[in-house]
């Protein structure tokens, strides 16, 4: 048994990647075979958590499971869609491994950031990882300006009320390790990306070391985009009860 | 502690010494009654320059789509020769 430990390059760490899904049917095969090329010498595992996805993301994920395994790709589906936030908790129940790494599905996240997300918390033992589009060597695509408006807005604001330590609040690219990831999600009550950012404020405020590495985010190339109209609103309340609760 | 309570003992703490700077006159009284306004409108102006900057500094990598592009090609190609019905994308 000495052996097979010792092909897996990183000794004895195991990776659970969560991919909350819903009408990803293209891109989760797609994102699938990016991981398994760009983590082969790593012990992971893959947890779809798809929503009861109509577009038969389930059917195309069983048939990836036929191919790489079964134990290396766990559908953990739920009936409908749910959120994302109990979408990661669902995913952590089956999560086996010693750190959980949080994507999208759609390829906005490239797996091929994966082994800088791992080798940075195993330089600095960092409880999370956090991968950041606005610093140098990341970056965004795809974005025009309006957007890049509302973006940058939107951090400036966050950044002077909250102090959050982190310069990419709402991404969610990001590894824990298992047991940070329980705790703080444990204490978690947002929806959606307000989600996202209230994981990273209660990280901080829990004195979690945390560290970030440049990702870049390509916009929307499959699918269909579930941003809606009203999210300014929300993002407002978001901040104020982040400021008030945190 | 809260961040809200760090906040706000920020904003007890700046203006017990507005109103110290009030009482003490050592400032004309006119221009000490402003200084709240010209606060608040020197943290808009800094808040709206960031802004300005943060667009014009922006990271962008157009050349990540055409790489992507590439992985999705590749991908496609893999999956197709190993059973995985992509559909008609």
């Amino acid at each position: 048994m000495a052996d097979v430990k010792e092909r897996k390059g990183d000794g004895k760490n195991k990776y659970s990647i969560i991919i909350p899904t819903y009408n990803e049917r293209l891109n989760i095969a797609l994102i699938v075979y990016l991981i398994f090329k760009h983590l082969r010498d790593v012990d992971f595992e893959i947890i779809v958590v798809d929503d009861g996805s109509p577009d038969g993301t389930q059917e195309i994920v069983k048939q990836l499971q036929h191919l790489y395994g079964e134990d290396r790709i766990l559908l953990r589906a739920r009936a409908k869609k749910l959120g994302l936030g109990t979408a990661y908790i669902h995913g952590l129940k089956h999560a086996t491994g010693d750190f959980v790494v949080i994507m999208d599905a759609d390829l906005s996240h490239h797996p091929k950031y994966l082994p800088s997300f791992i080798k940075k918390q195993l330089e600095t033992n960092a409880s999370i990882v956090t991968g950041t589009r606005y610093v140098k060597g990341g970056g965004v695509h795809g974005w025009n300006l309006m957007r890049k408006l509302t973006s940058r807005g939107a951090n400036v604001l966050a950044q002077t009320l909250l102090w959050p330590g982190v310069s990419d609040l709402t991404g969610s690219f990001r590894l824990y390790k298992k047991s940070v990831l329980e705790d703080v999600i444990s204490s978690c009550v947002s929806k959606g990306y307000v989600f996202q950012m209230e994981m990273i404020v209660r990280a901080t405020r829990k004195g979690y070391h945390i560290e970030e590495v440049p990702i870049t985010f390509v916009d929307r190339v499959f699918g269909t985009s579930k941003l809606g109209g009203s999210e300014i609103v929300e993002y407002l309340k978001g901040l104020v009860y982040l400021l008030l609760t945190t | 502690m809260k961040h809200v309570v760090k906040i706000l003992s920020l904003v007890v703490a700046v203006s017990a010494f507005w109103i110290t700077l009030l009482q003490a006159a050592i400032v004309p009284q006119s221009h000490t009654w402003l200084l709240p306004i010209y606060f608040v409108v020197s943290l808009g102006c800094y808040g709206l320059l960031m802004v300005g900057v943060g667009i014009m500094q922006f990271p962008t990598c157009p050349q990540e789509a055409v790489l992507l592009n590439h992985d999705i090609a590749e991908a496609k190609e893999f999956l197709s020769t190993n059973g995985i019905d992509i559909g008609t994308y």
